[in-house]
């Protein structure tokens, strides 16, 4: 047959959710780095280990690439999520007066662009907080990542800001990462699809409450708790 | 000699469509492209029909009044398609379809019609599988086939309970095909309203446009409707509730004989009428009576919950008086025997309209997942209409108006008596004599469409000239204007009845008496009070809206104004035929037993009647006449 | 089992044509049968309209088998109503409660405008199918329908996408109003077949621009086109659209000339 319509991969409809399919797997590994080393704040060495952790992180001319493109998966994700959520709400001018999402699907998918949305806002305080103050433009000379991070969650209002963060992640996570997997088509059937389901609910929960472990117990041990 | 020409070839019964095809007048592929063809209707017949003839290289263009050609009521038939494949090695051959379908429409079709139809049934089977129509397989990755009622070979393919949807998503599939070429142009809910005729030629159509209300005409060289039965005359039917005879009616009053019209199939399996507000009637696939056993408890009046009547005191009656093919004997034969057993007293069910259909020694015998694979959604649909679960309680059913035999005559090319216009599926007369065999509508309507018309309509086509009709030409804009007065005149009547009100009245008349069984009186009394049901209908009637938008009352009433006329004649047909065959049971013309006696000498004909100018119909006979086949009195037992 | 009577309110979205203005009515409605089907209801409804002297509400039917796909309607903020696997015509008011408030609204989405109270205009589906939904095989040049037997699983899966019906409730209850379970069950039914698969490029491409071009929105993959098919069609065709058109995209070079 004769193609009589055909648009470039990334400005169809699939495209544009592949472009957020990706973006989206992988900043999900990103968190994985990420993780690791926040998990060196829970050494009990006074902060050395984070600290040479964070020096490298500074030096390290491969470490700057990757981090260019984090920031551009986070730009691209964000970017693109705005403008399927604005192309999806032309999608149904008129809506419905009585709508009962809760019958067919779960709310945590269908508010992707909220989840999002709090998150975002997370991510510009929490870049401001460690890594535009420390790392980029050296706000505070003198005082190591280490003593930041622990002065920061040793406020309760900061700690509980990370935890509700952390929960909305999860819930970001529990519908993105299947909704990835399903975009670049690798559900193949419905048993691998509850599969993936399945990691990705694990990974929604594990990932998001280790990273929330870690404000956590520094808020506790500060408050002489531990 | 009768005005009627049949046309069917010369030789022997086996070679007229091989000798036909090599003799019949062809249309150079530069002058197709010069011919436009009308298709009206989008079911199996029509979308087999305008795809094919658009892959020739005709202009065609499809009419349907659905939101989408892929909506048209061939897509609900269940069960299955027939085909002379032999895939089974039990015996099956062309010889043999033919002979089932002659022999169980009471010898009443066209005999080289009905061979025709055996030797293409196969290649439909083919031309769908290309199409990708998911037919039912075996392990092996080969098709797989079932029974149907009143054969002895298993020669049906299925796709579930869902045949009918496949194959017109196939048909609407080469349709889709066809458009995207170029080479049709589809009009959807658009439905007829007239068929234009000048100088005894069918030119053109007029439709409306249902949602801007706005008249339009259309030309071609050729019309074909394809625009299925009329079934819903009775208003309680298992047709879909827009089904209506409009297109086949119009053609009818423009100069189209009717043949057959008190020919209908009352199907045996449906879900009985619940109450007044029934709006449809729901079937039950045939093929549920492969395992399903149709009983009634002995004593009339037994109001036991089914389960409660032990097996001694219920009497299976198809299997006790047809020993033969007990529960899959032909449908005319079922419907009426529970109708008897009704009569009697003996049917069960708040109504005590309705017979028993068990799957309990089936369940037992196969388990309940094999019953589930073959019946499930069936047995899901019964559920969700009942609110009983079939695994367990055994099914209500009840026969219920299915099909109609009788319809427009053709001619061996499927050309009407309006040289220009054809019909083909269901809207045509010529396949299925006085009854229907299971799964034998959907080979008819695609066999029409995708092998018989590609071929014939050309024999028309080669002898005529190419110059097109302008639709502003006077003929059209008469038949235009007629069809806007009538539109407005149904809105300016403004009475106190409602269009469903008066159908529900007069569908009940045909059923009351020219249903499963007829008998003069009856039917002499039915023409009365069906004359007086038009003239309540033409005074009374109430539609509010106009004829400017959308409005599916006036579209309602427009199509019962032609129910109406058409009721009469097949009051009028059922009446002069006084004999019994097939679905027509005249009760003054059977044996002691209750079967259908037909009288050959008398009535070995197909009914044709042309509408007269002031009114009234002359009948004209096609005489049938059969090769070899011997005209026994039918059997099941 | 026999019949319960019950008292409703049916709110309804009645708009009179394409451009007009639309607006909600609520009528009552007394003694009605629970056997009844949902659109038998309806047909109650109309005539009590037609009686008192008002326009009956226009709604797309026919088979009412649940088969052909005609009706479909919002019913109580679910598209075809609360009933799984079941079409508008085949729910039956056993469903509802005595006294139960009814909201029934048209499908909504840009791409289905509403034509008349709850008649929508759902032509994209039938262009999405005319840009290549279908096998380029004219008739009378297949070969025997056993020559290429196919696996009964491969045909079984084929078939049940092949099961779409085509009436919109995935449309209407995704909240972007996105097409892809509809689209997706084509080219899974079609790209399942040895008979779809020559053209499975091509056919996807072709179909995926046209759903773009009739502006549904984007997939998000939340499941509710899955949960409200009246049939069933499962994500899996989604996920097999996906992947046929991300392979068909990025294999698309060594084919071009």
């Amino acid at each position: 047959m004769e193609v009589k319509l055909d648009v470039p991969l990334l400005t169809s409809s699939i495209g544009k959710k592949l472009l957020m399919a990706v973006t989206g797997l992988g900043l999900t590994f990103f968190l994985f780095g990420h993780l690791a080393g926040n998990l060196l704040l829970l050494k009990q060495d006074g902060g050395v280990a984070f600290n040479e952790y964070a020096a490298f992180m500074k030096s390290s001319p491969p470490i700057w690439v990757s981090e260019i493109l984090v920031f551009a998966g986070f730009v691209m994700h964000i970017i693109q999520g705005i403008r399927l959520t604005i192309l999806n709400a032309k999608a149904r001018p008129v809506g419905y007066k009585r709508n009962k999402g809760s019958a067919n699907s779960t709310f945590y998918s269908r508010f992707m662009s909220v989840t999002g949305t709090i998150l975002l806002i997370f991510l510009i305080i929490h870049l401001w907080s460690f890594f535009f103050k420390h790392k980029l433009l050296n706000l505070e000379p003198g005082v190591d990542l280490y003593t930041a991070v622990v002065l920061a969650f040793s406020n309760v209002y900061y700690t509980l800001f990370y935890v509700v963060a952390m929960v909305v992640l999860a819930f970001h996570l529990a519908h993105g990462v299947q909704s990835a997997v399903q975009t670049l088509g690798w559900q193949i059937n419905p048993k691998v699809a509850r599969c993936i389901q399945n990691i990705g609910y694990a990974l929604a929960v594990l990932v998001p409450a280790a990273f929330a472990m870690v404000p956590l117990y520094i808020l506790f041990a500060t408050q002489g708790i531990f | 000699m009768s005005v009627l020409d049949s046309k069917i070839p010369e030789g022997p019964r086996a070679e007229k469509w091989t000798r036909h095809k090599g003799n019949i007048k062809l249309v150079a592929p530069h002058n197709k492209r010069k011919l436009d063809i009308l298709v009206v209707g989008t079911g199996l017949a029509g979308a087999s029909a305008a795809a094919s003839l658009a892959e020739l290289g005709y202009n065609v263009k499809t009419f349907t009044f659905h939101d989408s050609p892929r909506r048209a009521h061939s897509i609900a038939a269940q069960g299955g398609i027939n085909a002379a494949k032999n895939y089974r090695n039990d015996g099956d051959s062309v010889h043999r379809l033919f002979y089932d379908t002659i022999k169980g429409g009471d010898f009443r079709a066209r005999e080289a019609n009905v061979h025709r139809l055996a030797e293409v049934s196969g290649n439909i089977i083919d031309q769908c599988v290309a199409q990708g129509v998911p037919f039912a397989r075996e392990y092996g990755g080969l098709l797989t086939t079932r029974s149907f009622g009143g054969t002895q070979v298993s020669r049906t393919l299925y796709a579930r309970g869902q045949t009918g949807q496949q194959l017109l998503l196939g048909a609407y599939s080469a349709l889709n095909k066809g458009i995207h070429s170029g080479q049709i142009k589809s009009y959807t809910k658009t439905e007829l309203l007239d068929v234009v005729v000048i100088d005894g030629v069918c030119r053109g159509i007029v439709v409306r446009d249902l949602v801007t209300g706005k008249l339009e005409s259309h030309f071609g060289h050729a019309v074909l409707l394809c625009t299925g039965g009329y079934g819903n005359a009775y208003y309680l039917s298992t047709n879909a509730k827009n089904s209506n005879v409009t297109a086949a009616w119009r053609a009818h009053k423009r100069g189209a004989f009717f043949a057959n019209p008190s020919f209908v199939q009352v199907h045996p399996t449906c879900i009985p009428v619940s109450g007044d507000y029934q709006s449809k009637l729901t079937l039950m696939s045939e093929s549920l009576r492969n395992d399903g056993r149709v009983w009634v408890p002995k004593t009339p009046g037994d109001k036991r919950h089914p389960n409660q009547i032990p097996e001694e005191e219920r009497d299976y009656y198809l299997e006790r008086i047809y020993p033969a093919f007990g529960n899959l004997v032909p449908r005319d034969v079922a419907s009426r025997n529970a109708k008897y057993q009704c009569d009697e007293g003996k049917g069960v069910g708040e109504s005590g309209l309705a017979v028993y259909l068990d799957f309990r020694d089936a369940i037992k015998h196969f388990g309940r997942p094999t019953i589930e694979a073959r019946y499930g959604n069936l047995f899901d649909m019964y559920k969700k209409i009942t609110d009983e679960d079939p695994y367990e309680v055994p099914m209500r059913i009840y026969p219920a108006v299915h099909y109609t035999m009788g319809g427009l005559w053709v001619d061996y090319n499927l050309m009407t008596t309006i040289p220009g216009l054809f019909a083909l599926g269901e809207a045509n007369f010529s396949d299925h004599g006085a009854n229907r065999l299971g799964a034998s509508a959907l080979m008819q309507g695609l066999a029409d469409g995708y092998f018989v018309i590609p071929y014939t309509i050309g024999e028309y086509l080669a002898g005529i000239s190419f110059t097109k009709t302008p639709t502003d030409h006077p003929a059209f804009k008469t038949v235009e204007t007629e069809a806007n007065q009538r539109l407005e005149r149904l809105l300016s009547i403004k009475g106190s009845l409602t269009v469903d009100e008066i159908h529900r009245r007069s569908g009940k008349i045909l059923w009351d008496n020219c249903g499963i069984t007829r008998n003069k009186a009856d039917l002499a009394k039915a023409l009365d009070e069906y004359r007086a049901m038009r003239e309540l209908f033409w005074k009374e009637v109430n539609i509010q809206g106009s004829s400017q938008d959308l409005n599916q009352s006036l579209e309602k009433a427009n199509r019962l104004a032609d129910f109406l006329e058409l009721g009469e004649l097949m009051i009028q047909d059922a009446l002069h035929r006084e004999e019994s065959c097939g679905c027509h049971l005249r009760e003054e013309y059977m044996s002691p037993e209750g079967e259908a006696v037909r009288n050959d000498d008398a009535f070995c004909y197909a009914a044709a009647w042309e509408h007269k100018a002031d009114g009234g119909w002359n009948l004209h006979k096609e005489h049938l006449k059969f090769e070899n086949v011997k005209l026994v009195q039918r059997s099941y037992k | 089992m026999s019949a319960n009577y019950i008292n409703i309110t049916v709110e309804v979205w009645r708009q009179p044509g394409d451009k007009a203005q639309g607006r909600f009515e609520t009528y009552s409605l007394q003694n009605i049968s629970t056997h009844m089907s949902f659109l038998e209801m309806l047909d109650v409804l109309n005539e009590q309209l037609q009686k008192e002297g008002k326009e009956p509400v226009a709604f797309d039917h026919d088979c009412r088998e649940g088969i052909c796909g005609s009706c479909g309607m919002y019913i109580n903020g679910r598209a075809h109503g609360p009933q799984e696997l079941t079409t508008a015509c085949q729910l039956h008011m056993r469903t509802f409660q005595d006294g139960e408030h009814i909201v029934v609204e048209p499908w909504r989405a840009r791409a289905f405008p509403v034509l008349k109270d709850l008649v929508v205009d759902r032509g994209a589906f039938d262009r999405i199918q005319q840009a290549g939904g279908f096998v380029s095989i004219d008739t009378g040049s297949a070969p025997d329908a056993n020559e290429i037997p196919i696996p009964k699983p491969i045909s079984d899966y084929a078939f049940e996408a092949a099961a779409c019906i085509g009436c919109g409730a995935c449309v209407a209850a995704c909240k972007n109003a996105s097409a892809m379970l509809f689209v997706s069950a084509k080219v899974s039914h079609l790209a399942l077949l040895p008979q779809g698969q020559v053209e499975k490029r091509e056919r996807v491409k072709a179909m995926v621009a046209q759903m773009d071009a009739e502006g549904f929105g984007n997939c998000s993959n939340t499941g509710a086109c899955e949960a409200e098919c009246p049939k069933g069609i499962s994500l899996s065709n989604i996920a097999r659209m996906n992947r046929e058109y991300l392979s068909a995209k990025l294999s698309q070079k060594q084919y071009d000339k």
